[in-house]
């Protein structure tokens, strides 16, 4: 017979003032296996552990059951408390008699029966409970970070200076990111470039980084400390062993076409990159508008342009993953009422990003897109887009208020006597020194804030017409704009969907990466060892991103500071000698953690990848696959205990 | 004579069943005699005659072991098991019908009122005018006749005496049988309550294992009548429901190799209560659609969901009791 003490917590009066605790305590004494019942104020504080720890020494106690509040809370809290006298903690249960018990009830009579039977039953589990060991795994101590945003450079930077290799992987041929792409940044203004190439340097030169670029993970096998991945590498046509950058090619191509790096504003050739300070510095051909004239083999001085390069993929195996894939802008086209982006006049923030950007198509001179004149009047339209769960996205993007105030201020320090119009549903300049920025917007540039929506707007002889409603001095106000800036949503990357199935891990609604938990785990995604930085998981700001990015690197770190990682052993085995290998629970289990071995026909667990969902026990057909302290005796006693 | 009393005395007897079982005993052929040699059968009404006075004669526990046949329905029954019960050392249950209830078993799922007039009343073979059902007692000039009362449920032979060992099959094969006599002789019996089979269930000696896929997923049900499956190929990978993986193994896979899927009448293994209910969450687990009117029509497509997945242990599953269907 298993030796059990039952702890009952009063939990104060929140499961006191429902709960006759001595009735409830003088009932279960007389239960089978129960050696020793007590009760206390407060179980979860210091005196209410010692006070198990006394009695499990002196009572010789086998297992112990503590009545209280939900596991989800204080499991941990006991079971490691009851190690400190050489109990195993999986022989420590909790009774939830509160969150299931006291707190929904009221009459007491009910309520006190209700507990008995729930402590009852966890005697029951209990008693068929075996001592556990965690299971250990190695750890591969070297990190993929996908994504050559801010946000992942700063992860991999992070990782690297801690000692631990990083691989770096972006899909454009060079990093950066949206933020390479921006001008100047609020609420500082300091150059977005002249602080972001120094960095991206960095990770170029790092001993311990990797940088592949032009790629994307193609496969994801393993679990957290023994990730595979496969990464493929898209043809380049360039040889970047041999390429040094020089750019003799780029200006001997015949080919022009919209560079998607200038928002269409500018022009590349077809061997291009996609900005002077990419990184790495080195070209790329862009098979749909070549011509095959091989100019540019004429002229590389290296002999580095290879036509016949083919996609290619390589295999590494890394211990944890952080996903830094960041956002795209939700497309003109999807706004009909502000031009749906035929009008050339009507752009989004990241195209006037690259007008205000010394380095960017125009250098700098604010220039409208349709004629190159220097516009006058200039609408901003927040929320184009935000907001609006009716037509399109239900969300606040979080940044529009402040760049759109940047952009305002930006163009009025560009055009002195232009007229800038903003219209906007609320400011929302939640962060530090936020508000003092766009207060100065307001008042010493003398932007015109309009609140209230912008209805529609037209062309009329070479100026877009903006009609819209000031709702503070509820007049309908019609402005002849010569360039309308629109503020539109920021929205997770095209093929989000494709990523999260590949890593496992699930977006919301909207198509943002989900964190563990939103307030308590922010930087984690529910499979373990896979971490979220940036805007991939929600919009958010440069300093935001990068905070968010030194919380996943610390978490890579914190996991890469032992060579052992610790699995609950709780999980579903095999009982070898029940298993028949008739292989219905391996097409069953949603983490690929079990495997039919033909040979000793049976089948096998790869433990550290069971996540304990249970589907293979309830599909076992043979009753085999049980999980461990859930097995179906267990569960039917415990049942039993409950239906009395 | 004097050697005789030396050899253990063994009864056999059957109940709500087939006559299969008595038959799979002769059919021990040879080997029988062998068996006859050793042993002294002091019971056995189909082959011998007895009367069921000679079994009252014998003093508690002097039978050494009687095996008992088919599932319980009526009160005849049930008195000569609860003899055999108090007169031998050792029950064993044998065959599917005594084990769990067998075929009979589904008559559960009528009431004993709905029985009688179907098959009274209702059958077009049946001419009764006058409607008579059986009743325990008649009048007749001669006397009171009677007969022994049908019971509302049919029961396994474990849910009315205690039961020592269980032989399954529909029915047992030899070998089980004859293994399990050599076991009693010899004294070299497993633990109380044991299912005198393999542990396994039945994929574990299948000769169609090696055709299964790595992981078994299924789009549409193929009934067996209609489907031509390779003599090779693992049917519940071809969509035909086989039971073999909720069935324990040690029947010498005859269905199988007739190429029949294997309707379950070793019953579960030990770790499993309820045969037909694991195999129904076993068949869910493995159809291959997210989609919940797709799976429906699915699991729609089973023309007999009770009578297959319950076809041997209906009357010792979870809902047993015929008030259960109501
Ligand atoms: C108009 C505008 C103005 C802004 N102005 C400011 C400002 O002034 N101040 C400020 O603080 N913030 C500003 N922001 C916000 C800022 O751009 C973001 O906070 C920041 O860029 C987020 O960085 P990130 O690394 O998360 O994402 P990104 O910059 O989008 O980087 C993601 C990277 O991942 C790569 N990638 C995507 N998918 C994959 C894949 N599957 N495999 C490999 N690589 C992949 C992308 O190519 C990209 O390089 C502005 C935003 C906009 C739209
Ligand atoms: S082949 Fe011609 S078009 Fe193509 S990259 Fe070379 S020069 Fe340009
Ligand atoms: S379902 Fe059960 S019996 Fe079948 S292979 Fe899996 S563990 Fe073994």
């Amino acid at each position: 017979m298993k030796r059990i003490g039952v702890f009952i917590c009063h939990c104060g009066i929140n499961i006191a003032g429902t709960v006759d605790i001595e009735k409830l305590t003088s009932q279960i004494k007389e239960y089978p296996n129960v050696v020793h019942v007590e009760n206390y104020k407060y179980m979860c504080s210091s005196p209410g552990q010692q006070l198990i720890n006394q009695q499990i020494m002196d009572k010789n106690l086998d297992a112990v059951v503590v009545a209280a509040c939900s596991p989800s809370l204080h499991e941990n809290t006991f079971r490691t408390s009851v190690q400190r006298v050489e109990m195993n903690p999986y022989n420590c249960e909790i009774a939830n008699i509160r969150e299931q018990c006291s707190w929904v009830h009221d009459d007491k009579q009910i309520a006190t029966d209700k507990a008995a039977k729930i402590i009852k039953s966890m005697v029951e589990k209990t008693v068929l409970d075996e001592p556990l060991m965690p299971i250990t795994v190695p750890v591969n101590r070297k990190a993929l970070v996908i994504g050559g945003g801010v946000a992942g450079m700063q992860a991999a930077l992070n990782i690297a200076n801690n000692g631990y290799e990083v691989i770096l992987v972006e899909r454009e041929s060079s990093i950066g990111g949206h933020m390479a792409m921006l001008s100047e940044t609020f609420p500082t203004l300091d150059c977005s470039q002249c602080i972001l190439t120094p960095k991206m340097v960095e990770v170029d030169q790092h001993p311990n980084i990797t940088l592949i670029t032009y790629s994307e993970v193609v496969e994801v096998s393993g679990f957290v400390g023994n990730f595979k991945v496969k990464i493929k590498q898209k043809a380049k046509y360039v040889d970047w062993e041999k390429c040094n950058g020089c750019g003799d090619c780029i200006t001997e191509c015949p080919i022009n076409t919209p560079s998607e790096f200038e928002q269409q504003l500018g022009e590349r050739h077809a061997i291009y990159r996609p900005f002077p300070q990419a990184v790495p510095n080195k070209v790329i051909v862009d098979m749909d508008e070549c011509i095959q004239c091989m100019v540019c083999q004429v002229f590389c001085p290296t002999d580095a342009i290879d036509f016949n390069q083919k996609d290619s993929i390589v295999e590494q195996e890394v211990g944890a993953i952080v996903l830094a894939t960041g956002y795209q802008l939700y497309s003109l086209k999807n706004l009909p009422e502000y031009g749906g982006g035929e009008i050339e006049d009507v752009i989004d923030g990241l195209a006037f990003e690259r007008l205000l950007s010394a380095s960017g198509p125009t250098q700098g001179v604010v220039k409208r897109p349709s004629d190159g004149k220097i516009p006058q009047d200039v609408v901003f339209i927040q929320c184009a887009g935000s907001r609006d769960p009716e037509n399109h996205m239900p969300y606040c993007s979080r940044i529009c208020c402040m760049y759109t105030a940047k952009h305002a201020m930006l163009y009025k320090h560009r055009v002195h006597q232009g007229r800038a119009y903003i219209f906007y549903m609320d400011i929302r300049s939640g962060g530090k020194d936020y508000e003092e920025f766009v207060q100065r917007v307001m008042e010493e540039e003398r932007v015109v804030y309009l609140r209230g929506k912008v209805s529609r707007l037209y062309e009329e002889d070479g100026k877009v017409v903006v009609c819209g409603t000031d709702t503070l001095t509820r007049r309908n106000v019609e402005i002849k704009a010569d360039l309308v800036v629109t503020a539109t949503p920021i929205r997770p990357i095209e093929d989000i969907d494709q990523l999260s199935k590949l890593f496992k891990i699930s977006i919301n609604q909207n198509g943002f990466l989900t964190e563990a938990h939103p307030k308590l785990r922010p930087v984690e995604s529910l499979t373990s060892g896979i971490y979220l930085a940036g805007c991939a998981q929600a919009p958010r700001d440069i300093p935001d991103t990068v905070a968010q990015a030194s919380g996943a690197a610390s978490m890579v770190c914190a996991l890469f500071s032992s060579d052992q990682l610790y699995h609950d052993p709780i999980i579903a085995g095999v009982d070898e000698d029940l298993c028949s290998g008739c292989g219905i629970c391996v097409g069953v289990c949603p983490y690929s953690a079990r495997t039919l071995n033909r040979e000793k026909g049976i089948v096998e667990v790869n433990e550290v990848l069971c996540e304990a969902c249970g589907a293979c026990s309830a599909a076992c057909p043979s009753g085999a696959a049980q999980q461990r302290n859930f097995t179906d005796i267990q569960l039917k006693n415990m049942v039993k205990a409950i239906l009395g | 004579m004097s050697e005789q009393k030396l050899k253990p005395k063994v009864a056999f007897y059957w109940c709500a069943s087939c006559g299969g079982c008595e038959e799979a005993v002769v059919d021990l052929a040879e080997d029988i005699l062998d068996v006859v040699e050793k042993i002294d059968i002091v019971f056995w009404p189909v082959a011998m005659d007895f009367k069921k006075q000679d079994v009252e004669n014998y003093s508690n526990g002097e039978i050494a072991v009687s095996f008992i046949n088919g599932a319980i329905r009526t009160e005849e029954q049930l008195e000569m098991a609860r003899l055999l019960r108090k007169k031998s050392q050792l029950v064993v249950a044998f065959g599917s019908c005594s084990h769990l209830g067998g075929i009979p078993g589904l008559a559960n799922l009528y009431s004993r009122e709905d029985l009688f007039d179907t098959y009274y009343n209702k059958l077009p073979s049946n001419d009764n005018p006058r409607k008579i059902l059986p009743l325990t007692e008649t009048e007749t000039d001669k006397g009171t006749i009677t007969l022994p009362e049908i019971h509302r449920t049919v029961k396994a032979l474990n849910q009315v005496i205690n039961v020592d060992y269980y032989l399954p099959g529909c029915a047992p094969p030899p070998d089980l049988i004859l293994n399990a006599i050599q076991a009693i002789l010899e004294n070299n019996l497993p633990p109380l309550g044991s299912v005198l089979a393999p542990e396994k269930s039945l994929c574990d000696t299948c000769p169609r294992k090696d055709s299964k896929p790595d992981k078994i997923l299924i789009k549409k049900i193929n009934r067996i009548s209609l489907t031509e499956i390779p003599p090779d190929k693992c049917f519940l990978a071809e969509g035909v429901i086989c039971m073999g993986p909720a069935t324990r193994s040690g029947c010498g896979e005859r269905c199988i190799n007739a190429n029949m899927p294997c309707r379950g009448c070793f019953g579960p293994t030990s770790a499993v209560e309820d045969q037909g209910a694991k195999f129904l969450s076993a068949l869910t687990s493995i159809i291959d659609s997210e989609d919940e009117q797709e799976i429906k029509a699915i699991l729609d497509s089973v023309i007999d969901p009770t009578g297959l997945f319950y076809m041997y242990s209906l009357a010792s599953s979870v809902k047993r009791k015929y008030q259960d269907f109501k």
